[in-house]
């Protein structure tokens, strides 16, 4: 059955993105992503590819705007503070329009915070990666698995839209060992490469030139663009999985890792007669707001919001769908502390008996 | 004898650059030496944050304009993926000394095989004229009205002396267009940056001193005789590192 491995979450991503046809990578060392850098570092030049450590995260997210604008298939990877350091290059690869992954493996904060896995860049991700109003798509996996098919993607979204994406996933995620099926190694030709980018192998022969500044009409106009793409992503390409929703009377809203121990909880509760789903936003960005806001709020009495960081980060976009039709519940824990079954069952056992009331 | 012609890499265009400044000139050499070593398709001007960005609106080459002292940073990623091209980063003092010095430095120690040209004004023209890591003890500016003064604000920073400790680059070198001879000297110390370059021998650096008449309050000829009375006995002109004639 194909190619089958079994490798911590940051292997997959980093294995995942060589056979996606990535053949740059720039970081930095920081935990708890050190995994993906370490793979690259040997995996990339087997490949042909450009392995680069940085002399800091400022540097590697410039390397990478530098291999995107040539048409590469180019990607860093860091956790929160690293990519508080990537934010401006970040932004840059946004206003020049180029295509690339960012790989955020969070760990508890703000500041050095933790090197304990955490989901507090939830709001980073999704609201203010960088100046000047501006979003990338969001992609949060809750396994191995899906993080290594969600990376294979990421560049056709990047390219479709030359605009950068992330993968958002927690520590917890990137240092479990788990099984994958690996995707086909795909091989990008010179015939692949981007009109737009500077190399000259895609047989250009007119002036090249990629910026991120502009006259101010025209940056109106890109802006406006912007606007418009991130519009369409909302009706095209939201990524969520609904699990027992059916029937049921409390939704819990996670991600990630707080996905996978809100489900055992679902399981549990449903065994006990609750009638009680898990909506998993599976795209945070864009989020997951018609599923949301479509919920039938007649029959469902409350939704619990379930992070892995206080306070919930996740909570006001899920209150803007909920428009107040029924309570929002949030349970967390944070700083590094992880969430667990059983704490994450008391804690819903106690908002189903009307004890909890966060609302 | 030469003919004296527009470059073509250069935009029809009448300069923004400030009467008598020395930046048009330097862009000028390097566009002269691209076009003689036949790269003018190849090449590709990593441009910085400062005046040196101006050249956006001038440089009728393929160029890619990157953040505030990252050049040589998006210059590394441009040329490990396309090692072929003839790759350069065009960078400013504030840019390359100050905020861009851990960039600088490092893809130099990595040497990295493209090549950096410095435009060492001595202070920050595009945003009004503020001390910048070369300004010179002594020297007024928006920031050190009375002259930068060593006590608070240390001494300027000579990048080719720092740079040419490192072992990896193969040509450091710096020159002042304040003269015909400066002027033909950089211009050969810019083919020869290129041509160590296109052979694949490794990182090069040639340091230009220039002027700004508007941020230093001079006219154009009085900068040029305060860049020898003062810039040039304190950045002394001349090739600090030439691994290729050391090797001979």
């Amino acid at each position: 059955m194909g190619d089958i491995k079994f490798m911590k979450g940051n292997e997959a991503i980093a294995e995942a993105a060589v056979r996606a046809g990535c053949r740059f990578f720039a970081g930095y060392p920081i935990t708890p992503q050190n995994e993906i850098p370490e793979y690259l570092s040997w995996r990339l030049p087997e490949v042909g590819g450009a392995y680069v450590q940085g002399e800091s995260e400022i540097a590697s997210i410039n390397m990478v705007y530098g291999a995107a604008a040539m048409g590469a298939r180019a990607m860093t990877s860091s956790s929160g503070p690293g990519i508080s350091l990537k934010a401006e290059g970040i932004s840059y690869l946004a206003a020049a329009m180029l295509p690339a992954l960012i790989v955020n493996i969070s760990r508890g904060g703000p500041g050095l915070g933790s090197i304990q896995p955490a989901q507090s860049d939830y709001l980073q991700a999704t609201k203010a990666l960088g100046h000047g109003g501006f979003h990338a798509m969001v992609f949060a996996p809750n396994s191995a698995q899906e993080a290594a098919d969600l990376v294979y993607t990421a560049w056709d979204y990047a390219e479709r839209d030359r605009n950068p994406v992330l993968l958002l996933m927690d520590g917890c995620l990137g240092n479990i060992m788990e099984e994958v099926q690996l995707p086909p190694m795909r091989e990008m030709k010179d015939e692949d490469l981007p009109e737009w980018s500077l190399t000259r192998r895609n047989g250009r022969d007119y002036q090249g030139n990629i910026t991120p500044i502009y006259t101010e009409p025209i940056l109106e106009g890109i802006n406006t663009m912007a606007g418009e793409m991130y519009k369409a992503w909302e009706e095209d390409d939201v990524k969520v999985e609904e699990f027992m929703l059916d029937d049921a009377e409390y939704v819990i809203v996670a991600y990630g890792i707080a996905s996978r121990v809100a489900k055992e909880a679902v399981l549990r509760l449903r065994a006990e007669g609750h009638k009680i789903g898990l909506l998993r936003p599976i795209t945070l960005f864009p989020f997951p707001k018609k599923q949301i806001r479509d919920l039938d709020y007649n029959r469902v009495k409350g939704i619990i919001d379930i992070e892995m960081t206080i306070p919930a980060q996740m909570r006001e976009d899920i209150e803007l769908q909920v428009k107040d039709r029924c309570p929002v519940y949030e349970y967390g824990r944070s700083g590094g502390c992880l969430l667990d079954d059983e704490g994450v069952y008391e804690a819903i056992g106690e908002i189903l008996a009307g004890g909890e009331n966060n609302g | 004898m030469a003919e004296y012609m527009r470059s073509h890499m250069i935009a029809d265009a009448q300069s923004g650059y400030c009467p008598g400044c020395l930046h048009a000139l330097a862009t000028r050499l390097v566009s002269d030496v691209i076009e003689e070593l036949g790269q003018a398709d190849n090449s590709l001007n990593v441009i910085s944050v400062g005046c040196s960005a101006l050249n956006i609106l001038y440089w009728n080459g393929d160029f890619l304009s990157v953040a505030h002292g990252r050049a040589p940073a998006a210059a590394t990623g441009v040329k490990r993926t396309n090692p072929e091209r003839l790759v350069f980063a065009y960078q400013g003092d504030g840019d390359l000394a100050a905020i861009g010095l851990a960039e600088i430095m490092s893809a130099a120690n990595r040497g990295e095989n493209f090549t950096v040209i410095f435009a060492n004004n001595q202070t920050y023209g595009m945003t009004g004229g503020q001390m910048a890591p070369t300004t010179l003890l002594g020297q007024k500016t928006t920031t050190t009205v009375y002259g930068r003064d060593a006590e608070t604000t240390g001494y300027p920073m000579k990048m080719c002396e720092l740079i040419s400790t490192l072992e990896a680059p193969v040509f450091v070198a710096r020159y002042a267009l304040n003269s015909p001879k400066g002027i033909r000297d950089a211009r050969a110390g810019i083919k020869k940056a290129f041509e160590y370059q296109l052979a694949g021998k490794g990182f090069t650096f040639v340091e230009l001193l220039t002027n700004c008449p508007t941020n230093w309050k001079l006219s154009p000829l009085q900068t040029l005789e305060y860049m020898n009375t003062n810039t040039i006995p304190y950045f002394k002109p001349g090739v600090y590192k030439d691994k290729e004639a050391e090797n001979v």
